[in-house]
């Protein structure tokens, strides 16, 4: 329902601009010049774009106004009215130059929009699968040596996980219980248990039903990392929350 | 003085023990190993060849280079190299003469003998142990054995003599010749079970899962293997029938969570392993059929890898990380009169000795950061606590499974990337490594 709205309401907006703009194209031309007017008056041009900075993918709304000319244009969009609005969406850094052309000669104004790459953490997009969305936000979380407790850089990332968990609630978890390299595999296995078993309990304890979460201990069975270094181990001792198809 | 301080080196210890006590002969893991230091001076002759067959040569060559490894194996002979053998090869006790054999270079005090033959996809071997001294009486053992003439059955056959053999002069205690080791090895792609002659000989998969398979143990029968899978609820223990090859069921050994390490008692009946199901991995104890777990351990931390001592089948020897890192710890079978065994560091992997004296396992002993020393294996004495350091400066060392003569010991011997089974004698000499391709681990011995 939310990726649906969200997709929905800029279309909607995206319509009713067109539709507005449509509007203007019928409205009645400007009334023709005094008759008595003995010379013709320079044109003016004026345009915005609102906002002027945005980030790729994002919407520009430009507004442009212009007298005394009768024939308008904006490069890159081509013949507009001498009256508009248009919404774009640059995905580089646009200048945008409407020149407006009339018996009293030339006038041009440009506006600027300037487009930003777009940011770390991604605006979600129809290509994110439901999959990708939970990796980014259900992080897996990490154990000192030997230690199953819950550390305390890791209650963050679990509350966080929770609440993830708490809005899509016919989202089903397993957890994956990883131990380094170090010691025998059967000691590792029981370790690796304790460690998804102390994740499922944090879990549990910030309201996720026990019934959506499996647990499997991985032991040194299933390593993310193979080198026998310390940052490789750290990355080993975990408990990593996959969804449950 | 014929006990050794704990606290000491075990550099040390020797030297104190030979300074204070310089007749003894005996230390004390070589007597509760059964490993006498009296060894006694064995000869093998080449078996005569008695046909022209075809085949002859060939599984004559099998069986001369196994009986002659296998006595050497057996940790309790002088074997005399053969290079110092008489050029006469006597295929008969008519035909042996026996001074050649007491004589110097050779000086054995026993000499094993004998034919073979091949004939009609047959193999026949007609093998003889004498006392080179006894030259009144001097048949120790004579036997004889016909059996389908292949590789595999020429080495059998000289499995079975060295036994004889071995059960002879070796104080009533079977040879291992004839045994197995279970063990998982990666090989096709998936953690499976494999088995092998204990010399690491007729090596081959046993299941064919591709899952996760760990921690093979065979019943004291040889009729079933029990170990640890994974699948979609996490570990079970299984059980494979090797009667039937194929899986069988164990009911209670799926529970979801992490149920693993399974140990038989020495009579079959019962099987103790670890479980997650109460929330924390405990020791449970089912019947061999999969019926009636109940626990036994109720500390929080992992409990895991069980074994019984084979004496008593009441008593379990186990790694407990209630203190933080993991330790040995025996108690009964109730979980009652809990001791701890290890003293710091992480110790791991308990095997019970045969005859119930000793415990074999691994042990990081100067544990930590930066530490020195390495994961070797050990044997302790139970009563006493007083240890023995097997393995020294060689890779990272786990998963010692005792040889039912209670003589040699099988393990898992991890340098760099690779994991390889070794086996070795129980005082830590005669180190052979068993695999060569692959990783391998988790060495289990058969109990015959």
């Amino acid at each position: 329902m939310n990726r649906r709205s969200r997709i929905l309401v800029p279309a909607v907006v995206l319509i009713a601009l067109v539709a507005v703009a449509g509007c203007k194209k019928k409205q009645p031309p400007p009334p023709p010049p005094a008759a008595t007017a003995p010379a013709a008056t320079a044109p003016t041009a004026e345009i915005t774009a609102t906002p002027s900075s945005i980030s790729a993918g994002d919407q520009v709304v430009l507004s442009w106004k212009t007298t005394d000319a009768a024939d308008v244009s904006i490069e890159g969009l081509g013949a507009v009215p001498t009256t508009g609005v248009k919404t774009v969406t640059p995905s580089v850094s646009t200048t945008y130059h409407l020149v407006a052309r009339g018996e009293g000669g030339t006038a041009d104004a440009t506006a600027r929009v300037v487009v930003s790459a777009p940011p770390a953490v991604a605006v979600p997009t129809n290509t994110m699968s439901a999959e990708e969305e939970f990796k980014a936000n259900v992080q897996d979380i990490f154990f000192d040596y030997d230690a199953y407790d819950i550390r305390s850089d890791a209650e963050g990332t679990l509350s966080h996980d929770a609440s993830y968990l708490a809005s899509h609630p016919n989202i089903k978890v397993v957890i994956g219980g990883y131990c380094d390299e170090r010691g025998s595999s059967e000691y590792n296995l029981a370790l690796g248990q304790n460690r998804a078993d102390a994740a499922k309990n944090a879990l549990v304890n910030a309201g996720v039903a026990a019934s959506r979460i499996r647990v499997i201990s991985y032991g040194k069975e299933k390593p993310f990392c193979t080198e026998s270094t310390e940052s490789c181990w750290q990355q080993n001792r975990r408990a990593g929350f996959s969804m449950d198809q | 003085m014929k006990f050794h301080s704990r606290l000491l080196p075990p550099t040390l210890l020797v030297l104190a023990s030979l300074l204070s006590v310089p007749s003894m002969a005996q230390d004390w893991v070589r007597t509760g190993s059964n490993l006498g230091n009296e060894r006694i001076r064995i000869a093998v002759a080449d078996f005569k060849p008695a046909s022209v067959d075809p085949q002859t040569p060939a599984l004559k060559a099998v069986f001369d280079a196994t009986l002659y490894s296998d006595l050497g194996n057996a940790g309790i002979f002088d074997l005399v190299s053969k290079s110092f053998a008489p050029q006469a090869t006597p295929g008969s006790p008519q035909e042996i003469n026996l001074a050649q054999w007491s004589a110097d270079p050779v000086n054995a005090a026993m000499v094993a003998f004998g034919s073979l033959s091949t004939a009609n996809g047959r193999l026949a071997v007609y093998g003889w142990l004498f006392d080179t001294r006894n030259t009144a009486n001097p048949q120790v053992l004579g036997k004889q054995y016909n059996e389908a003439a292949t590789q595999d059955m020429a080495r059998t056959v000289a499995h079975r003599f060295a036994d004889e053999i071995i059960y002879r002069l070796g104080g009533g205690i079977n040879g291992i010749a004839e045994t197995k080791i279970y063990f998982i090895s990666s090989r096709t792609g998936s953690k499976e079970i494999w088995a092998m002659d204990y010399d690491g000989e007729n090596q081959h998969p046993v299941t064919h899962l591709g899952s996760i398979s760990l921690s093979p143990r065979v019943s004291p029968d040889n009729s079933r293997i029990a170990f640890a899978s994974l699948g979609r609820e996490g570990w079970s223990i299984r059980m494979y029938s090797l009667e039937l090859g194929r899986m069988v069921g164990f009911p209670g050994g799926s529970a979801g969570g992490a149920n693993q390490s399974p140990a038989w008692t020495a009579d079959g009946n019962r099987i103790a392993f670890s479980s997650s199901r109460s929330g924390d991995p405990e020791i449970w104890i089912a019947d061999a059929n999969g019926s009636n777990p109940h626990r036994i351990t109720f500390f929080k931390g992992p409990d895991v890898s069980p074994t019984w001592n084979p004496k008593t089948n009441a008593q379990l020897a186990w790694v407990s990380g209630r203190t933080g890192l993991p330790q040995i710890y025996i108690m009964d079978q109730d979980g009652s009169n809990v001791h701890r065994m290890t003293d710091g560091g992480y110790a791991v992997s308990p095997s019970w000795s045969p005859n119930g004296q000793f415990l074999t396992f691994s042990w990081n002993r100067k544990y930590g950061p930066g530490a020195p020393g390495g994961q070797d294996i050990y044997v302790m004495d139970i009563a006493t606590m007083r240890w023995l350091q097997l393995t020294h400066d060689a890779g990272s060392n786990d998963f010692p499974s005792w040889a039912p003569d209670g003589r040699h010991i099988v393990f898992e011997r991890q340098i760099g990337k690779g994991t390889e089974i070794w086996s070795m004698l129980a005082d830590g000499t005669e180190q052979h490594q068993l695999t060569h391709s692959g990783n391998n681990t988790m060495p289990n011995w058969s109990w015959k």
